[in-house]
């Protein structure tokens, strides 16, 4: 047995030296994949990476994948279909026993990074030559200028091309030996970009930098400063815009509840969570089944999650609140308890932890605009909330029901009188807004955990967005919502996150001692109904 | 209709309150009770009910095995709602009507405060499993979770040897735990040359859902030319919008890493991991550590939890080592008498997962392993370093001016915050 071991041993040995003799960089590289320290792992990359070598560019993508394996100390590539290819000569090979994908971590991910930039700013496709670009002015890798300069040349796509000329500045200022002249130039490529990333690299010059390149990028990085003081001022309206229309999903159920109904609902926050929960369980299911409508699962989710917070804000409506109509303060318990009851409900049925709901790769990302970055999901976020404004707007306005609701909520007996059944349509107002704030939890789903407290977090500032917008109408919760997001974002970078949040609930007691019935109060008999 | 369902109710509660002191009573003689006191309702049910579930499993296992000192153990679970006052009462109740020997329990700072004069007044004993900010020495409490030595400096020293960060960020939920330990670290780093203007501090309430402002204030902040990373205490449920976040304004683990002390396995199953690969968490215990004893522990929790995709994680393990050394005190004392376990209890020896022997320190910490994982796709963590010895816990900081000079030591000098250069007790 050590016998055999041994004449393996010398085998190995001498196709290592044979191997040896013929073998350039890339070969050489090779065995420090499989010594399983991050450090070799990162000498490694570099050293194949500037091989030449035909498998290179192979091989880093499958480390990037998880995909570069070691057994028996020789290093494997696993292709997508999970065949192995021995990584030294690209020859097919048998799955080896006990075969380990090569470790990585967020030193290892960096040099891959900037070797698959390096490598593949030359590529045909324009979008893997943009992230090619963009991983050079991170990497700053020296080696890489003349193919820079040479994909600058052949360079067509403008937007790459942008991209390109920044990595060439980026390398530039970080090499030594590069002329004054150049990096002059590049002071001002990067003062032309003006973003957070040109700004980092602009207060980060190396030593040995020229006194005069060291004073242009001083100047440019202080007009960066500038221009970015001024898109931060738009940027927090944004935020503030995203976090008012969060509030205004969350409180637009409640101002037909509360508003039009004057029942103080507590469980509207637990709507919110069951919306979230449909969304949940809607994934589950085209995970399982059909994964292929993974991307419209939020709009699958939408109606089920309104039908499904409706009908139980009914149910709730039916058996408890039409009881209590008249007696606030019994109202408010009562709700309590069931929004109790149902937070321990979801726990049983789903456990304590929170549940994952995956954002659809369209949500995913930001769109940047000039010094302004918008995250896809909070623009998606912010639309839905108004499409979801303006229809219940239309439905209060010209339809039926909401005739009926709106005749409800002005005179309850003459209306009665008119013929109107004022209990049913009690109960399908609960629903509406019930359904309304279940629609909200699927958007939510997409910003928060979903959990069995999800709703918890925004009753108060439901409560607090309705009653300072004036009870009983939709606009006073618009307008309530986006003051109240807009003045939070406002204060933030200010007074930080609990003493803007402490400056804005007092300043709304304030307003409520002077105009108790919030912005918009409604006039007339409704008032004394 | 009201006051009759209210009598109906008094009733039922009087009953079921009888009924189980006479039920206490019965089996008194014949088990040994251990309680366990964590939330299994509220906002703290996410992280609690774990560690419940957890100990039915130890309590189970060791029934098998022939219980204790030839007694079966017995099992009191209560909940005490993620309510703090409410726990002191449960531990009132656990302590005194059902007459339990050792109290496994507690999550939060705040919780393990409220408990602390009762166990102290009923003499009982408290295990508690999660890291925390330290500060703190009781006789009655055994510390089975990591002190900030044991798990924030050395993810801090890691960030700073590996990654060559150079600028912080300290973002943390505003409470106990975060302000203590952004003190201790802001005075670590300042004491290794870091300047006032390279450290960022940040608070946000509990639950805080909208992290836009900070996250791109810590965008801002990465973006001064120097290497940056986030620690966050961020707390619980607050961590989740986070992260997403994080991944939405795509601040990547490579060019801002974020290392985490409350995030574990059971709080990223809540989340998509992809975009957040590469982001650390320091902790003394990872599902992922590759050892016979964890591989083991695994297969019986699956097992027992019935459900294969249950994970585990660094609280679990610290009730599984706080209650094996409960269990070879008890051995060696010959007896549940807390005074008896809490002097036989200092150095006792139990194996972690982990693949090392823990002691019990005469301060009532232990000693653990540190490991700093970097999150995988899976929602897993990858081990990236991990200490070669293990460390011993601190109760007192040294980096903090009023508590450099203190030890705690309950075995010689009899006393959790001994001054070694006043040379007293308790100053």
């Amino acid at each position: 047995m050590t016998s055999l071991r041994r004449l393996l041993q010398a085998f190995v040995l001498l196709i290592g030296m044979v191997s040896a003799v013929v073998a350039g960089p890339y070969e050489d590289a090779l065995p420090k994949f499989a010594a399983d320290s991050y450090a070799d792992t990162e000498a490694a990359i570099g050293a194949v990476a500037g091989s030449g070598h035909a498998q290179a560019l192979n091989l880093v993508e499958a480390l990037r994948d998880g995909r570069l394996m070691v057994g028996a100390g020789q290093v494997y590539i696993r292709d997508a279909a999970g065949q192995f290819v021995e990584a030294a000569t690209g020859r097919s090979m048998e799955a080896p026993v006990g075969a380990k994908p090569v470790r990585v971590n967020n030193r290892v991910r960096r040099a891959v990074e900037a070797a698959l930039g390096s490598m593949t700013l030359l590529s045909p496709d324009a979008g893997i030559r943009l992230d090619a670009a963009r991983a050079v002015f991170r990497s700053r890798d020296a080696a890489a200028l003349p193919t820079l300069e040479k994909a600058i040349g052949q360079e067509s796509d403008a937007a790459v091309k942008g991209a390109l000329e920044s990595a060439r500045a980026a390398v530039l200022l970080a090499k030594p030996d590069a002329s004054s002249s150049d990096k002059l130039a590049a002071v001002e490529t990067l003062r032309a970009r003006g973003d957070q990333d040109a700004l980092a690299l602009l207060s980060s010059l190396p030593e040995g930098t020229p006194a005069g390149v060291s004073e242009a990028a001083i100047k440019a990085a202080e007009g960066i400063r500038s221009r970015l003081a001024l898109w931060n001022a738009v940027q927090n309206v944004w935020y503030g815009i995203s976090l008012g229309s969060v509030l205004l999903l969350a409180a637009i159920g409640l101002s037909i509840t509360f508003g039009t109904m004057g029942v103080i609902n507590m469980a509207h926050g637990e709507m919110v969570m069951i919306g979230a929960y449909t969304t949940f369980l809607v994934q589950e299911a085209i995970r399982t089944h059909a994964p292929g409508l993974f991307g419209v699962s939020l709009f699958i989710a939408l109606p089920l999650a309104f039908l499904v917070a409706g009908l139980i804000g009914i149910l709730i409506e039916r058996t408890v609140i039409r009881f209590l109509y008249g007696r606030a303060l019994e109202t408010l318990l009562a709700t309590w308890g069931i929004s109790l009851i149902l937070q321990q409900g979801v726990r049983t049925i789903f456990g304590p932890t929170n549940r994952e709901v995956g954002t659809p790769a369209w949500m995913s990302g930001a769109l940047e605009i000039g010094g302004l970055s918008l995250t896809y999901n909070r623009v998606a976020i912010v639309i839905f909330a108004f499409a979801v404004f303006a229809t219940l707007l239309l439905v209060l306005r010209y339809t039926s029901l909401g005739l009926y609701v709106r005749a409800v909520t002005q005179n309850r007996r003459m209306a009665g009188s008119m013929g109107i059944r004022t209990n049913r349509i009690d109960a399908l107002a609960f629903g509406l807004g019930s359904g309304v704030a279940g629609i909200a939890g699927v958007a939510l789903s997409q910003i928060d955990n979903v959990s069995p407290n999800l709703g918890q977090g925004y009753i108060i500032d439901s409560f607090m967005v309705v009653v300072f917008g004036g009870v009983g109408n939709l606009w006073g919760t618009l307008v309530g919502a986006m003051t109240l997001g807009i003045a939070n974002k406002l204060l933030e970078p200010y007074a930080g996150a609990v003493l803007g949040k402490i400056v804005l609930l007092v300043a709304i007691i304030l307003f409520i001692q002077r105009r108790p019935r919030g912005l918009f109060a409604l006039k007339g008999r409704a008032v004394e109904a | 209709m009201l006051n009759v369902t209210r009598r109906h109710l008094m009733a039922l509660a009087s009953a079921a309150l009888v009924s189980g002191a006479v039920m206490g009573t019965a089996q008194a003689q014949e088990t040994i009770k251990v309680g366990v006191l964590h939330s299994l309702s509220g906002t703290m049910a996410i992280s609690e009910t774990t560690l419940k579930d957890v100990m039915l499993m130890l309590i189970e296992e060791q029934n098998k095995k022939g219980g204790l000192l030839g007694k079966k153990l017995e099992a009191v679970v209560v909940d005490p709602a993620s309510n703090w006052p409410l726990f002191a009462e449960k531990a009132r109740e656990l302590i005194s009507q059902n007459k339990v020997s050792a109290v496994f329990g507690c999550w939060t700072s705040v919780s393990r405060k409220s408990v602390l004069p009762v166990f102290k007044e009923l003499n009982s004993i408290l295990f508690y499993p999660v890291q925390y900010e330290g500060e703190e020495s009781e006789r009655n409490v055994f510390y089975t979770g990591a002190a900030p030595n044991q798990q924030a400096i050395p993810a801090v020293d890691y960030l700073a040897k590996e990654e060559k960060v150079e600028r912080w960020v300290l973002a943390g939920t505003d409470y106990v735990y975060p302000r203590t330990t952004n003190k201790i670290l802001e005075s670590y780093l300042k004491s290794k040359g870091v300047k006032a203007e390279d450290i960022m501090i940040n608070y946000t309430p509990f639950g805080h859902s909208d992290w836009q402002t900070i996250v791109a204030d810590i965008k801002k902040f990465g973006s001064a030319g120097k290497k940056t990373a986030v620690v966050s205490t961020i707390n619980g449920d607050a961590n989740v919008p986070f992260y997403k976040e994080l991944a939405n304004q795509g601040v990547k683990a490579t060019d801002i890493p974020v290392v985490a002390f409350s995030v574990g396995e059971e709080e990223l199953a809540g989340i998509d991991t992809k975009p957040l690969v590469g982001h650390l968490a320091a902790w003394n215990y990872f599902q992922s550590v590759d050892t016979p004893e964890n591989k083991a522990f695994i297969e019986k929790w699956k097992a027992f939890t019935k459900n294969d995709k249950r994970v585990t994680n660094d609280p679990m393990e610290a009730h599984v080592i706080g209650f094996n050394m409960w269990v070879k005190a008890v051995e060696k004392a010959g007896s549940t008498d807390p005074d008896k376990v809490i002097d036989a209890i200092v150095g006792v020896e139990v194996p972690n997962l982990t693949g090392g022997t823990s002691k019990m320190l005469p301060n009532h910490h232990i000693t653990k392993p540190v490991l700093i994982g970097e999150i995988k796709e899976d929602g897993q963590f990858e081990t990236v370093s991990q200490t070669d010895a293990l460390v011993p816990g601190d109760a007192w900081s040294k980096y903090l001016d009023g508590s450099k000079d203190l030890i705690a030591d309950w075995k010689d000098l009899k006393c959790g915050n001994y001054n070694t250069v006043t040379k007293k007790c308790g100053a």
